[in-house]
């Protein structure tokens, strides 16, 4: 019965870590970038949500209303004064420049807010669970996981369906082509990348009402989101849920073994995989 | 006389000053001329994986630490003399960098710089979660291994000052050598252009192999040479992103990739730059962060690049003209 719950705590975690790596993985989808900092960016929302909520009191879940538009502006702005300069064949500037993001973000928040540990206050729903059989589920996780499956199934309608997705994938296979045909590509670049950084902001908030978190939270956010991505193959958002999932079940079972061996068991799986399967457990069908 | 002639007797000068240092400056002195070794030997190693081969790891860490660790298990546990367990680190950190490398070459491009954080933060774990090792408290070089060293003080100072600046001449040195032999050029092709050096007959893999394990090596022996100097080791210091991979990228790419000069140069400006901030505490990251980010959208070559290119100055000349 222990294992089965470790089983199903790591599911719904899985749900937590492919909202990490959704942002990761559509950005990289359009534009072949890895944002170093994807991870240092989700706490600097998590410290935005807990600004906005002590300013006005909303509920951390409503606060959404406010922090998903200024991250995106964040990003959006991040894309045209900065990475797109860096854009270009050669991997390194914009992996360099993110990383150095990554350094400023955590060393301002540390400036800003000391290193003790924050939380959002969801109030009651922190602790409320719902029992099935002789397990009990959290609301929290539960409803952290069914954002999951929205926004992915969210992300993928935007990404086939809309008009902006036709440029995202337009510009993904072909950039210069896409920019004879009228497509602005520094624009749909920049809209991805609002687009992931809105993504950062609902994972920020469901992050930081679950955890704490401090200015140093960030690479490890990014490790996970990462691996999550990788687990379940590139280019495919349910396969990176599918990621999470298996990554969030290796986490919560190898803790069963001993806490110190959380982490790692999820290191390790993501290894597995690399050596069995480097293309990922569900890779997109080319 | 050539340009490299003039190269090696400009070095082999530099070495000789270098090495008098212990006879006419303090300890405190030495200690930092130390420092600055090991950062410039971080440097020109990372700067031939990142600059030359391409591959952007931020997990250098990892052989760092294994090296560091190495050095303390052999004395500790296997009662051998410190100095003999540096080439022993560095055989350790290989031996990690031929396990990872084969899983790591198949992340592309930029996911290939997350995955070797990845891979420094299992080894670190790992390190972390072994209680013969100290586990997360880390672990102290004996008194009598200490001793083993040398008799006095001053003396161990001395030594292990020596080694480190021998360690740093020999990576500078064979990575000039290196880069001037034929593997150079074909690591100059992959530098220029990866695509193009494949289809004149580069072996993008295995070049990047060897670089890959080499630059390993020497990390690992670099590391335990420090962490001989520091006689206390943790997973949190050994295998610390920050000392050992962050500010080696921005010394790097401040001074200016893909010439092994910025290496050097980025060295002495970062060091500058650390003795003058120091006070601010976390201001000065966040100064070293800005300055790297304008150096890779406004001047991709870096200081050294500049100088390059306004003064036509080469110190350690890599590059092959027609006479």
């Amino acid at each position: 019965m222990v294992l089965v719950d470790a089983v199903v705590q790591g599911v719904l975690l899985g749900g937590l870590y492919a909202l990490f790596a959704a942002g990761l993985s559509l950005v990289f989808g359009v534009m072949r970038l890895v944002n170093i900092a994807h991870g240092d960016f989700i706490v600097l929302g998590a410290y935005i949500a807990l600004m906005v909520v002590s300013l006005t009191g909303l509920h951390p879940f409503l606060s959404l209303v406010l922090v998903v538009p200024l991250m995106g502006l964040i990003g959006y702005a991040l894309q045209r004064l900065v990475l797109e300069r860096t854009m270009g064949a050669d991997v390194l500037p914009p992996l360099l420049v993110t990383f150095g993001c990554a350094v400023i973000i955590q060393n301002a928040l540390l400036a800003l807010f000391s290193t003790d540990a924050q939380r959002l206050s969801a109030g009651p729903i922190e602790t409320a669970s719902l029992p099935v059989g002789s397990i009990s589920l959290g609301v929290l996780p539960l409803i952290t996981f069914g954002v999951a499956v929205a926004l992915i199934a969210g992300l993928e309608v935007v990404f086939f369906r809309s008009r902006a997705g036709r440029a995202f994938r337009a510009t993904s296979d072909d950039a210069e082509t896409a920019e004879a045909m009228g497509v602005d590509t520094r624009h749909v670049f920049a809209l991805a990348m609002a687009l992931s950084f809105a993504v950062i902001a609902v994972a920020a908030v469901l992050l930081a009402a679950r955890s704490n978190f401090d200015p140093f939270a960030g690479p490890a956010r990014l490790l996970y989101g990462f691996e999550a991505v990788i687990i379940g193959g590139l280019g495919n958002l349910w396969g990176t849920l599918a990621g999470g999932i298996v990554l969030g079940v290796a986490q919560t079972l190898g803790a069963q073994v001993s806490p110190s061996f959380q982490i790692l068991a999820g290191h390790l799986v993501f290894f597995l995989i690399l050596a069995l399967r480097p293309r990922g457990l569900f890779p997109r069908m080319d | 006389m050539s340009a490299a002639t003039r190269a090696t007797i400009g070095l082999i000068l530099i070495a000789a000053i270098l090495a008098s240092l212990p006879l006419w400056t303090g300890a405190a002195n030495l200690r930092l001329v130390g420092e600055i070794l090991s950062y410039m030997a971080l440097a020109v190693l990372w700067n031939l994986l990142a600059g030359y081969a391409g591959l952007v790891s931020v997990g250098q860490q990892a052989f760092l630490g294994l090296g560091g660790y190495t050095l303390f298990i052999c004395t500790i546990w296997l009662g051998m003399p410190p100095l003999a367990a540096v080439p022993l680190a560095a055989v350790a950190a290989c031996l990690a960098g031929v396990i990872f490398a084969p899983l790591l070459f198949r992340l592309e491009g930029a996911y290939f710089a997350v995955g070797t954080w990845v891979a420094a933060e299992t080894v670190a774990l790992i390190f972390a979660a072994i209680p013969s090792l100290g586990a997360g408290a880390g672990m102290s070089l004996p008194a009598a291994a200490v001793k083993g060293i040398a008799s006095s003080r001053s003396m161990r100072e001395w030594l292990i000052y020596w080694i480190m600046l021998g360690l740093a001449l020999a990576i500078l040195g064979g990575t000039f050598a290196l880069i001037r032999s034929k593997a150079g050029l074909a690591l100059m092709a992959l530098r220029d252009n990866p695509t193009a050096a494949g289809s004149v007959g580069v072996d993008i893999w295995w070049t990047r192999f060897w670089t890959y394990i080499g630059v390993a090596a020497a990390t690992g022996a670099v590391g335990s040479v420090i962490f001989l100097q520091k006689l206390r080791i943790s997973p949190d210091a050994g295998f610390s992103l920050n000392d050992w991979t962050a500010i080696v990228i921005f010394i790097v790419v401040i001074g200016g990739i893909g010439r092994i000069e910025g290496a050097i140069v980025g060295t002495l400006l970062y060091f500058l730059l650390r003795e003058m901030l120091i006070d601010y505490g976390t201001i000065y990251l966040i100064v070293l962060g800005l300055v790297g980010i304008l150096v890779m959208i406004f001047s991709r070559g870096g200081v050294w690049g500049l100088v390059e290119r306004h003064l036509g100055w080469s110190l350690l000349p890599t590059r092959r003209l027609r006479d």
